[in-house]
């Protein structure tokens, strides 16, 4: 059977077309500010490098935090599920998985089936996501490409405030008229985003194997920071960005779809809303 | 077909007729030659309420509250706050829709802000203690003040010693009222106020006790809009029928015919705090997966008073019948709403340390047979946020699913509805299992 998973994130969108659990076709496009537009352009561009047509796919999942938008899915399923399915099925042995993507820091317990037992999410704060690594770049005026491997040649640890982005850009900013060296200025903003992360993984409790994906695992200077903080090794799949998208295609092999259900039969009474 | 009957409440109306003339009585109360005073859901309101003639309160609490259920009202109302003082937003939400309230001079039931004659409050938390305080300034300072402390302990620390402190603060609140008015306490209407509180505070606790019936009668959303009444003015006869006369009889009937607040009940959850008020809709959205919210502490015990009997169960706190007293003069009336208030009100409890809420909150888990817990982080209310993270430990070790999410119970811009909805959607499905029961 051939499938599709989508994953509509905050900065990009992946997608994955697949054929009895092997990967067909994949392809990653940013996703913007008409997510819909995105995922449809990034599909058509998916199929044919497959040298498919839309009929040739049994079912389609979407997932990501702009799931809902991708009108052609035939289901939809949470980002976290479709983390921990991904996961399981590159990496059996995970336990733990730390998903940090460009808008959200998450960590999911999983079962060894690819259920999510329990999850832990740094919200509404920018500090601790992709989003923070790009924007600390910037303030260093490189890549975060470059920034990343650049972090691997310092040898100190410099504390730095990862509670709050703003305060961690103007930290990164006195840094630099101090004179620090980049690379330990890189190696600080890992740490902190590292500390930050890990803090929200504790409360889901860390058991190994612990799994890193999202496109901040692309990252290898975070990653050792994370390596650092936990105390424990760090497991990487290879393109760790496009396990949401394969989770979902998995959820589409699996027909994970949310079941379709008559409309309430009682009709309830119509209780006023914020009645305090 | 839905697994069990059920219907609206037929008091329903009632509680609402109750909770509008409540805001319009403290409005017009002034037309009518009637004393306004501003206070607390957790002000002992039998005290100022036994003063001679017409008397109305306005609770500060509730009234942030109502504000916080109209996200566009709520936000000119925070930021004229804001912009006076500059005030942090981790402050209490409530306390800075009234002060803004205050500050634009709009009520929101209506017209101009009223102002009060007088204020009589108690310091249950870091917000209380100044609340007022800087409301009676806004006012333009000539508004009496009183406040006394109720910081005596857990329930399970209340004696003698504890109850004389507070009383003796009410008889210095009784000579402020007397002086700050020119109107004497009557020790008749105090005695009755006290028999009312009583009758609201059990009976309440009673009808939340007839929620561990399965299927539940009452769902936390509808019961929001109903032990809302006890903390506008529980002390009044029309507040204290209707929970002993109309609400407890009718939840009574609707166990003995499994009426259920959700037809399709199929996972009872517990849960925490104050809920973001302009967003009730996510417990409407809960109901698709046949998930009731039927427990929690707060709205429990916001006015419920209880006990923990000798085999560790939490049960109501016995009414003044069942305890066979009839209340004789001013001491004893006072001494029974220090001694109901700081034993029964269970609430209480967390502000002394996370071993109490854990305890409680397990207790109310497991006899409420609660299938999982979704625990409000609630960014507006230090207070009743305390020891939430350690409250969810608490109720894994317990084996209970828990998900938390983040929010404000009165501040929109705090809370994400599609965000919390996708985590409810993956809790319910991946941790819980649950299919949707309906669209």
């Amino acid at each position: 059977m051939i499938v599709a998973g989508i994953d509509v994130g905050g900065k990009n969108v992946h997608a994955i077309i697949a054929k009895n659990g092997t990967i067909l076709a994949k392809a990653e496009a940013p996703s913007g500010i008409k997510k819909a537009e995105a995922a449809e352009q990034l599909y058509e561009e998916v199929l044919k490098q497959a040298g498919l047509k839309r009929e040739d796919v049994a079912r389609v999942v979407a997932t990501g935090s702009s799931g809902q938008r991708v009108t052609f899915a035939d289901g939809v399923i949470p980002d976290a599920a479709a983390d921990a399915r991904g996961v399981i099925k590159l990496i059996p042995s995970a336990r733990t998985v730390i998903d940090v993507g460009a808008e959200e820091g998450r960590a999911i317990k999983v079962s060894p089936e690819g259920k999510v037992l329990d999850f832990a999410i740094n919200e509404k704060c920018a500090a601790g996501t992709g989003t923070f690594v790009d924007t600390m770049a910037r303030a260093l005026e490189m890549p975060v490409e470059e920034m990343a491997k650049l972090s691997l040649q310092s040898t100190r640890s410099i504390p730095m405030n990862a509670q709050c982005a703003v305060f961690g850009e103007s930290e990164v900013v006195s840094l630099i008229h101090q004179k620090m060296p980049k690379h330990d200025i890189a190696r600080a903003v890992h740490d902190a985003i590292a500390g930050r992360i890990s803090s929200v993984a504790r409360i889901v409790g860390l058991e190994d194997d612990i799994v890193m994906v999202g496109g901040v695992a692309k990252n290898v200077g975070f990653v050792e920071s994370l390596r650092r903080d936990i105390g424990a090794g760090v497991k990487v799949p290879d393109d760790p960005e496009y396990i949401g998208a394969l989770g979902a295609a998995a959820a589409a092999a699996a027909g994970v779809l949310e079941e379709k259900v008559e409309a309430k039969v009682v009709e309830k009474e119509v209780v006023e809303e914020g009645e305090a | 077909m839905a697994k069990y009957k059920t219907k609206g409440l037929d008091c329903w109306g009632r509680a609402k007729e109750l909770r509008m003339k409540y805001y319009q009585d403290y409005k017009e109360a002034h037309d009518r030659g009637a004393l306004r005073w501003e206070g607390g859901a957790w002000t002992f309101d039998a005290l100022p309420q036994a003063l001679e003639g017409e008397v109305h309160s306005l609770t500060e609490e509730p009234y942030g509250a109502s504000v916080g259920a109209n996200p566009e009202v709520q936000v000119r109302y925070q930021e004229a706050a804001e912009g006076k003082w500059g005030c942090a937003r981790d402050l209490c939400a409530y306390l800075r829709n009234y002060w803004g309230s205050i500050v634009l001079d709009e009520y929101f039931f209506g017209g101009k802000w009223p102002k009060a004659d007088f204020i009589f409050q108690n310091h249950i938390c870091c917000a209380h203690a100044k609340w007022l305080q800087v409301a009676a300034e806004l006012e333009g300072g000539d508004v009496p003040f009183f406040c006394f402390d109720v910081g005596a302990g857990a329930y399970d620390k209340i004696g003698e010693r504890q109850i004389n402190y507070v009383v003796e603060q009410l008889y210095d609140g009784i000579e402020f009222l007397e002086r700050a008015t020119g109107r004497k306490v009557s020790d008749e209407k105090l005695i009755q106020n006290v028999q009312n509180t009583y009758r609201s505070a059990c009976y309440w606790a009673k009808t939340c006790e007839l929620n561990q019936a399965i299927p539940a009668p009452l769902d936390e959303k509808t019961m929001f809009s109903l032990y809302v009444l006890g903390t506008l003015e529980k002390s009044t006869s029309a507040i204290a029928d209707f929970y002993e006369k109309e609400l407890y009889p009718e939840v009574k009937d609707r166990v003995a015919n499994k009426i259920a607040a959700v037809g399709d009940e199929q996972c009872r959850v517990l849960g925490d705090t104050q809920p973001p008020w302009g967003f009730l809709s996510i417990f409407r959205y809960l109901e698709k997966y046949g998930v009731v919210s039927i427990a929690s502490l707060y709205t429990f015990s916001l006015i419920g008073w209880w006990e923990i009997d000798e085999q560790g169960k939490i049960v109501p706190y016995p009414t003044l019948e069942e305890q066979g007293i009839t209340i004789k003069d001013r001491d004893q009336a006072l001494r029974l709403l220090a001694e109901g208030e700081l034993k029964g009100k269970l609430m209480w409890a967390p502000f002394y340390g996370a071993k109490y809420k854990n305890d409680i909150v397990t207790k109310i888990a497991k006899q409420w047979k609660c299938d999982a817990a979704i625990l409000h982080l609630n960014r507006g209310c230090e207070g009743t946020a305390q020891h939430q993270m350690e409250l969810k430990i608490a109720l894994q070790n317990m084996k209970l699913p828990v998900m938390t999410f983040e929010g404000n119970m009165a501040d929109e811009r705090e809370f994400d509805e599609a965000r919390t909805k996708r985590f409810m959607d993956l809790f319910l499905t991946e941790t819980l299992g649950l299919k949707k029961v309906a669209d």
